[in-house]
């Protein structure tokens, strides 16, 4: 536990960037890391463009990082991966999720929404694709999307090991933990 | 007990350990979370408070009648309750005081990113800033023993990252403070006679505060490998340069922040070879600084504008820049925030939009993402409208203003607002869009919604009755989805020569809906979906702005998103060939 390691989640207000970085860093405090979240409300909720960075190490001094510095980006829609790929550091991971979502701007044809993002962001750096809204609709709800999303980042982090029965349970209501657990392992599982 | 919390939570959490009695405030972001949390803790009482000033002055009240009490608001709200806070600062309290202003560097949701700093020096209050959420607990009780020893309210300044980053606090246990029994004092009333004598009491006051600042643990010392640079940082910025420079550099971390210890400053600067200011937006402690004539690096290298990060004080201080990965970023489309699918905004300002020769004033809810020509303040819509008005028509140029805001907003500061339209009679549509609750800052009760933030009961005070007593003769409550009575309604409104008022009534889309919404909306929740025979690919419904829509180009076809679509039908109100229907039928 030296190095602190720094993780972006990113994607539209409303996916549950923040319920999976709060179950995220709910599992590392809980295994004895020094953790910090940032998130930001407000105006993001509004359908904009939301990002959460969560760092964890051994000591962890500032709530926020810059660009080049994240260890893996995990983008909840495929445009969105592309807005924050410069705060990914060379060598890190992404996760994208096979998901579009048009902006205001595309939809009034005032500027075109990128078709070939993931393809974009598959050529910059190490990523893995995710049909995340497809496995969780198999598992019963499409809204369970960013814990699978979240299982795939466990993986590529090497953080399997954690706690996170107890970090879902902590995080969600009673009805919704069966299907969340489920979720966590089949993102887990997609990137294996 | 370790746990993760926001600043804001903290600060809670701090308030109730501290044995806070009292607890007002207006939500604004990102100041919201302070209350909602205090909310948790029944051992205080708690409270949404129609705006800032009188959620400082009911605070004021509180303490002077012995509890401890505070008042939170974002930044701009401070400058709604400066009034009082400068008197308060001559009073001095009775039980402590805190007044908690979250500000907003980088303006994450705000129309400006004014430095509540310099109120605590304009206002000679003390100020503390905490730098993570640990810092905001503990520095809730130090500040109220501050407060209650000098006499003084405090100025507890937080930053966006404070408030809404999350870090580890160690919990603590509440201690029950009795309340201090009133004694009636001159200092309470303060006539120009008395104040001439506070005055002279506050001038001590901040000598007596200064020597404080200089000996408490809340402004220490941390010494680096060796003494080349030595920072002075105070808040989050204190973040970001310990992880820039780590053990590189020493540290005077300032957490009493007003006065400024400057005879510590002196002393550390005397140790270092090199001293650097690094604060967020104005030199506010590099301007004291240099005044005690004691030499700094301050905002010649770190920016004026915006919020720092580790990166721009990085490349400030040491000339580098992270290594990134090349690609090309401009085929990213913008994603700015939009009303959401469903939002009862949405058929008013579709059917406003076709008006010609008006002028909409406006100010920062959720219908500021609406189309608007002017927006200046919370409550501003109909005032700013009524000055337009008069101008407008002495130049004889037909063109027409329509103030609007919505309940909450009205409640805050728009029924002085509307009043000063009547008063003086402008020719102004004054539209109040009210959607039952306090929307773009998460969904608070306020006077009008009929609960309080304990989710008890309250007075639900009627937007149509407050018109009429104001003086309003033209009033007209309508239903916003209904996209005919919506433009009937904005013609009715400019028919007259004296001021109308619109209320548009129905719940925000997201509303979690109480017993007597039920009773008066009904179960309206539906799904649409798209006739792709009927769809002619017109476009009409895209137009609407509504995220739930969208367009395949390619079959030339709408489609609805059934996760998204709450069935308020404005869509199926433009379409004209009927294409979009309810699911299932």
């Amino acid at each position: 536990m030296s190095e602190v390691k720094n993780i972006l989640l990113c994607g539209v207000g409303g996916q549950g960037t923040i319920l999976a970085s709060r179950i995220l860093s709910t599992a590392l405090l809980s295994a004895g890391y020094g953790v910090k979240m940032s998130e930001i409300h407000g105006m993001s909720q509004r359908g904009g463009s939301v990002v959460t960075q969560v760092r964890y190490g051994d000591k962890v001094a500032s709530p926020i990082i810059g660009k080049g510095s994240a260890h893996i980006l995990v983008a909840f829609e495929a445009m969105e991966a592309l807005r924050y790929l410069e705060g990914l550091a060379p060598g890190g991971h992404v996760v994208v999720n096979n998901y579009m979502m048009p902006t205001a701007t595309t939809l009034a044809g005032q500027e075109e929404y990128p078709l070939d993002a993931i393809e974009r962001v598959k050529a910059a750096a190490d990523t893995k694709v995710l049909d995340a809204a497809k496995i969780a609709t198999e598992l019963g709800n499409a809204k369970a999307m960013n814990i699978v999303l979240l299982g795939a980042l466990v993986k590529l982090m090497k953080l399997d090991n954690l706690d996170w029965d107890a970090a879902i349970r902590e995080c969600v209501k009673p009805a919704f933990v069966e299907l969340n657990l489920k979720a966590l392992k089949a993102g887990m599982d997609a990137v294996a | 007990m370790k746990q993760l919390m926001t600043g804001n939570e903290a600060v809670a959490r701090g308030a109730w350990e501290a044995g806070v009695h009292f607890a007002s405030a207006y939500p604004g972001t990102p100041s919201t979370e302070i209350l909602e949390n205090i909310a948790t803790y029944k051992d205080i009482y708690s409270e949404w408070a129609p705006n800032e000033k009188v959620a400082l002055e009911a605070a004021i009240g509180a303490s002077f009648a012995g509890g401890r009490a505070l008042a939170a608001m974002k930044h701009v709200g401070l400058n709604v309750a400066a009034d009082p806070l400068f008197t308060v600062g001559y009073t001095g309290v009775n039980g402590g005081l805190l007044v908690i202003s979250c500000d907003d560097p980088g303006l994450h949701s705000s129309q400006d990113e004014q430095d509540n700093r310099h109120y605590a020096r304009a206002a000679k209050i003390g100020m503390l800033e905490p730098s993570n959420s640990q810092e905001a607990k503990d520095m809730i009780k130090i500040a109220l023993e501050i407060s209650e020893e000098f006499d003084t309210p405090i100025l507890f300044r937080m930053t966006t990252r404070v408030c809404h980053s999350k870090s580890i606090v160690e919990l603590g246990e509440r201690e029950e403070r009795q309340v201090i029994p009133y004694v009636k004092k001159d200092k309470f009333n303060p006539v120009p006679a008395i104040s001439k004598v506070l005055h002279t009491k506050v001038e001590e006051r901040i000598k007596k505060l200064e020597e404080f600042s200089n000996k408490t643990e809340l402004n220490y010392i941390e010494w680096g490998k060796d003494r080349k640079i030595g920072i002075v940082s105070a808040g989050v910025a204190y973040q970001y340069a310990k992880e820039v420079f780590g053990d590189n550099a020493s540290y005077l971390k300032l957490g009493f922040t007003y006065p400024l210890p400057m005879a510590k400053i002196r002393e550390f600067a005397s140790q270092v070879e090199q001293l650097i200011v690094v604060e967020e937006l104005d030199p506010f402690m590099e301007d004291a600084i240099k005044a005690a004539g004691i030499p700094c690096i301050g905002k010649e290298k770190i920016p004026l504008e915006g919020e720092l990060n580790p990166d721009i004080v990085r490349k400030a201080l040491l000339g580098v820049e992270n290594e990134t990965i090349k690609y090309d970023s401009s085929v990213v489309a913008k994603r700015p925030p939009v009303l959401c699918a469903g939002c009862p905004h949405r058929g008013f300002f579709y059917e406003l939009a076709k008006f010609k020769d008006i002028v909409i004033t406006s100010d920062i809810g959720c219908y500021g993402l609406g189309p608007k020509d002017i927006a200046i303040c919370m409550g501003g819509g109909f005032s700013v409208a009524h000055g337009a008005q008069k101008v407008f028509n002495m130049a004889g140029t037909g063109k027409r203003c329509i103030g609007v805001m919505g309940d909450s907003t009205f409640f805050h500061s728009g029924i002085t607002s509307m009043l000063e339209a009547v008063y003086n009679n402008s020719n102004v549509l004054l539209v109040v869009l009210d959607n039952r609750i306090t929307g773009m800052t998460g969904h608070q009760e306020n006077p009008g919604t009929g609960y309080a933030l304990s989710g008890e009961p309250a007075n639900a005070t009627d937007i149509a009755e407050i018109a009429k007593a104001v003086g309003v003769k033209h009033i007209k409550t309508i239903n916003p989805l209904k996209l005919d009575e919506v433009k009937e309604g904005i013609k009715w409104g400019l028919g007259f020569d004296t001021p109308a008022v619109l209320i548009t009534r129905w719940p925000c889309a997201l509303k979690k809906l109480s017993k007597e919404d039920k009773q008066e909306f009904g179960d309206y929740k539906a799904v649409n979906k798209v006739d792709t025979d009927k769809c002619i690919g017109c476009r009409m419904c895209i137009k609407t702005g509504c995220p739930a829509l969208a367009f395949n180009s390619e079959t030339k076809k709408a489609s609805i998103d059934r996760n998204q679509c709450i069935g308020c039908d404005v869509c199926a109100q433009v379409c004209p060939k009927k294409a979009i229907v309810r699911e299932g039928k």
